[in-house]
Order: structure tokens, then C-alpha cells, then sequence
């Protein structure tokens, strides 16, 4: 890996920036690689459209912002049709099932589709929708192991909640090793 | 380029070779206190940064008044002070969150705050009071596009200049302009040592991009953190001075409540601090402001260079912008043209000896900031004729690097 672009999208509220700060944190202090993560901010990141972008590298990353963007999480109709376009050929789009309405089948993306909300409101609280699409991203793409996802959990989501945020996030991670036809055995 | 994480391996702002007696003659050097140092790896953006940085190095007390983008650092003050044994007062504005912090500096305390343009603007008058006066404190600018309310979250570094000549009257501070969210850490440290050693107001000139950008911050254990701690006059009372205009740093305060009368004043002053309001006084007490920084920048200035060895063109860049640069200098490089960086850590004072010493060996300086053109003035005055490329930017985001390369191109020609 050289430098991997990636942009997590929805709307304020529904822990976008979040998602990118435990994959940077992941990556960072127990991935062992450069991540650069930049957000939105203003009113954007409060209701409206939302993103954060992360950058990361086997190297000191010098341009902070996404250029080329590899991989696009869109957990809201806004966040997809505002940055879809960006992807290029190869791309890994991965959008919630329920709030995205796809504009197209996407031929030219590896497109990937995650009922991110129905899974989380089985385990009591949308809230938990973010980890579960986060789950599901570290599942279906190869930018940062299970194992240092969890771990940088704590002090990223409030200490009560971890456990069903861990479950959360696992229920993700097993969607999207099913779906891609990974067996699970890796699975911390 | 080979780059590496500054900080930590790199730049070492909060290591032990950047505060050492060669650089901080005759002060005493100590660890830090472990209550106010965070230590491990963090992933943190450069705001946070800058409050741990303040911790760290002893710092104690914060006054501010909250604005986008530096907000953020004032919050992690705020939160950490209670387990630290710190104060956080949330001021009515930014004239009286200057005040607080020289009030509190007489009071024996390591004081800061932050803001970014529209707030530093109000504290302009008091900085030169505390310039004036000699009242050590770290002033972090996180700069936003301007002028005016401008772009409140979008990037800028356009207050170089406001930094070095914001207050009226002759007086010199110090500026440190950090790259990454480990060197806001670094050099928030490294800004207290140098604010307490020159008795100077400090200024760490970062930026949105900076401040907001989160990265990996390795915080180092305590005992590997040397700082200056605050040096309170202890002599007799007869003997006690809260000036010496000799030109110098490594000056004792003194301390409110110790016992000692002193006067503190804006008005030209004799080392008891009295008003003595004539030019010959004027001379004394300016020369020595001005001298004290100027006369040891040699010791204040750090730079960061790269390739310069027989480069034909030279980048100079700081904050933010010298990241960008270096993918535009690797471009170049991959084309033939020979040219090195040179990355402002200190920005004032500016290295004006280098500058002068390098411009005979050069085809030209590229200087890219994101403002019209300010830090470029400095190095057009050093070149010596030598031909200067501006790549000016007016704010809100930073430079595309490929600008900057047609920029070197052009240098090289």
C-alpha cells in the first residue's frame, strides 16, 4: 500500500467524523501506518451533509486532503449523491441500504451495500448504525485490520457503551466477510 | 524526500536537545511535572495539541475566549485542568483574556491562551504591554482567512506579519509556526521555554488546517520533557530588580505577594520598574526588547533544511504550506531540477543570516504561503537581489502542489 484515500459521508448526527477518527486511530497507533484525518466543520457537520476525509499512507503524509479518493462510505442519500461522482474507476462505494437510493448499478465501482440501520436497531439504537457500516467497511476492504479497530474503541465512544459498539462493529465485520466470501477465521 | 514524523525522531521540540544550557545560558533546566503530561500516543488534532503542549510545560493557568478554529484547544484545557491542579477562566473577550494572562504571570503562574485573527486582533494592545513589561506567556494563533471575520474554518496563515507588528512601538516577539499536530505539541513546549527565558510573549502562528487535522501525537513520558520553570527573584529585598537592560534573557521575575515592592508599567521604566519617561531611558529600555531576541536569534532560531547543499532553487515555507511543498519539490526532483527545502520552525525572528548566506549559491528563493505575500518580504529583503518567486494563496484552502511546481520550474529557468 502506498496512500489510500477514503471519505466517510452522511449527515451530522450520525457519527461520520467519528467513524474516521477510530480509523485513523486504528491506523495510526496500532496499524502501525501514517493517517491524516480532516473534517468537516461549520454547520455542515451539524445536520446537514457531513464528511471526513482520512489519508493514509506507508509514509509521512504531506497533503492532508483527499485528491483521489479510493473508497467512499455514504451513509446518507446527501453524502452519495454529493461524492459518488469522485470515484473513480475501481472505486470501493459502500452505501447504507435503507438511506441510499442508487442512482445507477454503478458497473464501474465495487459497489457494496450494508442494511447498516436495520442492524442496528436490532441491537436496541440506530445510533449504532455507524458502527456497524464501520464493521462492515473494515470487512470488505483491506485499509485497516479488526483487531486495531477495536482497540481504538475505548475513549472514542463513551465506556458503557463500548460493549454493544463492539458488537455492533462485529456484526458489520461478519456482513461483510459473508458477503464478500471471506471466511471469518481472522476475526478478532 | 525522505520525511519522517517531526517531533518525535524529527524536529524534537519537546526533546532534550532543543532546551539545553547552550541555548537557555545559565537557566535552570528541569523536568516536567507528570500531573500535566498526557503521556503515550494520541490521535489528536493540532489544537489539543497545543493545550497538552501547555500542560506539559507547567502551564497553569488559561484565560480565553472561544472562536473558531481554536476552540478546540481551549475545550481540552478546560477538561484537563480540574485533574491537572490548572485554571480554566472563560473571559468575557479577548482584550480581558490578555489581561488575565499577564495578571497571572506577576501571580507566579505559566499562563496561554488561544485564538485566531479577529481575537489576537484584540490582543494587540496588551501584548505590547506585555512586551513592554517583559510577562512571559504563549499566545497560539490558529489562523483562519481574513481579514475581518473572514473564513471562520477555513485555513489561512495571513497574521505572519500582524504577529511581529501587531503592537504599536518598537518591540520584538517570538513566533513558532508548527506543521503537523506532534510539533503543535512540540513547540507549545518549546514556546513556554522560550517565553520564560526571554520574559517575552511567544506566539505559536499555526493554522486550520493544523489545528483541525488530527495525526498521531506521541506525548513523551515527563522525565523526558525539559522545561524552564518559572525563575522568581528569592535576594534581598534592597537588591530586587524586575529589569536588567543588558540585552539579555535568563532574567528572574518577581513574584506578586513575595514580599517585594516592584511597579509594573507600560510607560518606559527603570529596573525597579518606575516610570522614567525620557529618551535616554527610552533608549535603554528599547534597545534592550528589541536586542534580547535579535541579538541571540542565532540561539531562538530553528530551521529545518533539506538538499540545500547545491540546490538552485530553494523553498522556503512554513506551517502547512511546507508540507504541500515537499510533494512539490519531490516532483521537481523527479524532473532533474536541483532544489532543496528550507522550513521555518521559528519564524520570528527570521533567519535572516541564512537567507543572506544562501542567496549568492542560488538561481532563486520559491517562498508559498497562503496569504498575498507576507513572509516573502523578509526573504526579498535577505536575497540580496537574488530573484524571489511568490506563490501567494489568498486563504480558505492550501496551495494545489502542482502550483508550486510551475513555481520552481519557473526558478529554475
Amino acid at each position: 500500500m502506498s496512500t489510500q484515500e477514503i471519505r466517510f459521508s452522511g449527515f451530522g448526527g450520525q457519527g461520520i467524523i467519528r467513524c474516521a477518527l477510530i480509523t485513523g486511530k486504528a491506523l495510526a497507533l496500532y496499524d502501525d501506518k501514517f493517517a491524516t484525518m480532516t473534517q468537516a466543520f461549520g454547520p455542515e457537520a451539524r445536520g446537514s451533509a457531513c464528511a471526513a476525509q482520512l489519508v493514509v499512507s506507508d509514509e509521512r503524509v504531506l497533503y492532508p486532503y483527499i485528491t483521489h479518493p479510493g473508497t467512499l462510505m455514504a451513509l446518507s442519500q446527501e453524502a452519495y449523491d454529493k461524492y459518488y461522482g469522485e470515484l473513480p474507476k475501481g472505486g470501493t462505494l459502500i452505501v447504507e441500504e435503507q438511506l441510499v437510493k442508487l442512482r445507477g448499478e454503478h458497473p464501474d465501482l465495487r459497489l457494496l451495500r450494508v442494511p447498516a440501520t436495520r442492524y442496528a436497531e436490532e441491537l436496541g439504537n440506530r445510533l449504532f448504525t455507524n458502527l456497524v457500516a464501520l464493521g462492515f467497511f473494515t470487512a470488505v476492504t483491506d485499509v485497516v485490520t479488526a483487531d486495531a479497530m477495536k482497540k481504538a474503541l475505548p475513549g472514542l465512544v463513551p465506556d458503557r457503551f463500548l460493549k454493544i459498539n463492539i458488537k455492533a462493529f462485529d456484526k458489520g465485520y461478519e456482513y461483510g466477510l459473508k458477503l464478500t466470501g471471506q471466511s471469518n477465521g481472522h476475526e478478532s | 524526500m525522505k520525511t519522517k514524523p517531526s517531533g518525535v525522531s524529527g524536529t524534537g521540540g519537546s526533546g532534550g536537545d532543543v532546551c539545553s544550557s547552550e541555548r537557555y545560558p545559565g537557566a535552570t533546566i528541569v523536568t516536567a511535572d507528570p500531573k500535566g503530561v498526557d503521556a503515550g500516543p494520541h490521535f489528536m488534532d493540532g489544537d489539543h495539541a497545543i493545550a497538552e503542549g501547555g500542560l506539559a510545560a507547567g502551564c497553569r493557568f488559561f484565560a480565553g475566549y472561544p472562536i473558531t478554529p481554536s476552540t478546540e484547544a481551549a475545550e481540552r484545557f478546560a477538561e484537563r485542568a480540574p485533574e491537572v491542579g490548572a485554571m480554566f477562566i472563560q473571559m468575557e473577550d479577548e482584550l480581558a483574556s490578555i489581561a488575565a494572562l499577564i495578571g497571572g504571570a506577576w501571580g507566579g503562574q505559566k499562563c496561554m491562551t488561544v485564538t485566531c485573527g479577529p481575537g489576537f486582533s484584540l490582543m494587540t494592545e496588551n501584548l505590547g504591554l506585555a512586551c513592554m513589561t517583559e510577562t512571559p506567556m504563549v499566545i497560539a494563533n490558529v489562523q483562519r482567512g481574513g481579514p475581518s471575520t473572514g473564513l471562520p474554518t477555513l485555513t489561512a496563515q495571513q497574521d505572519m506579519m500582524q504577529a511581529r507588528y501587531g503592537p504599536h512601538g518598537d518591540n520584538m516577539i517570538i513566533a513558532l509556526c508548527p506543521d503537523s499536530p506532534q510539533e503543535c505539541f512540540d513547540l507549545t513546549v518549546e514556546a513556554f521555554n522560550l517565553s520564560e527565558y526571554y520574559r517575552v510573549p511567544v506566539i505559536i502562528l499555526t493554522d486550520e488546517t493544523v489545528g483541525h487535522m488530527h495525526e498521531k501525537v506521541v506525548i513523551p513520558p515527563a522525565d523526558q520533557i525539559k522545561i524552564l520553570p518559572r525563575n522568581n527573584y528569592s535576594g534581598p529585598k534592597e537588591s530586587c530588580r524586575p529589569y536588567k537592560f543588558d540585552s539579555q534573557g535568563g532574567h528572574p521575575m518577581v513574584r506578586a505577594g513575595d514580599g517585594y515592592n516592584f511597579h509594573i508599567t507600560g510607560l518606559t521604566h527603570n529596573e525597579k520598574g518606575y516610570p522614567v519617561m525620557t529618551a535616554e531611558q527610552n533608549v535603554k529600555v528599547v534597545t534592550h526588547l528589541m536586542e534580547k531576541i535579535n541579538g541571540n536569534a542565532d540561539k531562538i532560531i530553528r530551521l529545518e533544511e533539506n538538499e540545500i547543499d547545491g540546490a538552485d532553487v530553494v523553498v522556503v515555507s512554513y506551517g502547512i504550506t511546507s508540507r504541500i511543498a515537499v510533494k512539490a519539490i519531490q516532483d521537481a526532483r523527479k524532473e532533474g531540477i536541483k532544489v532543496g527545502s528550507l522550513r521555518l520552525i521559528t519564524i520570528w525572528p527570521f533567519c535572516e543570516k541564512r537567507i543572506r548566506k544562501l542567496a549568492p549559491k542560488v538561481k532563486a528563493f520559491v517562498v508559498p504561503e497562503i496569504n498575498y505575500g507576507q513572509m516573502v518580504k523578509e526573504v526579498e529583503r535577505c536575497a540580496g537581489g537574488v530573484k524571489v518567486i511568490s506563490v501567494n494563496h489568498c486563504g480558505g484552502a492550501v496551495h494545489d502542489p502542482d502550483v508550486i511546481l510551475a513555481a520552481i520550474r519557473k526558478a529554475n529557468q
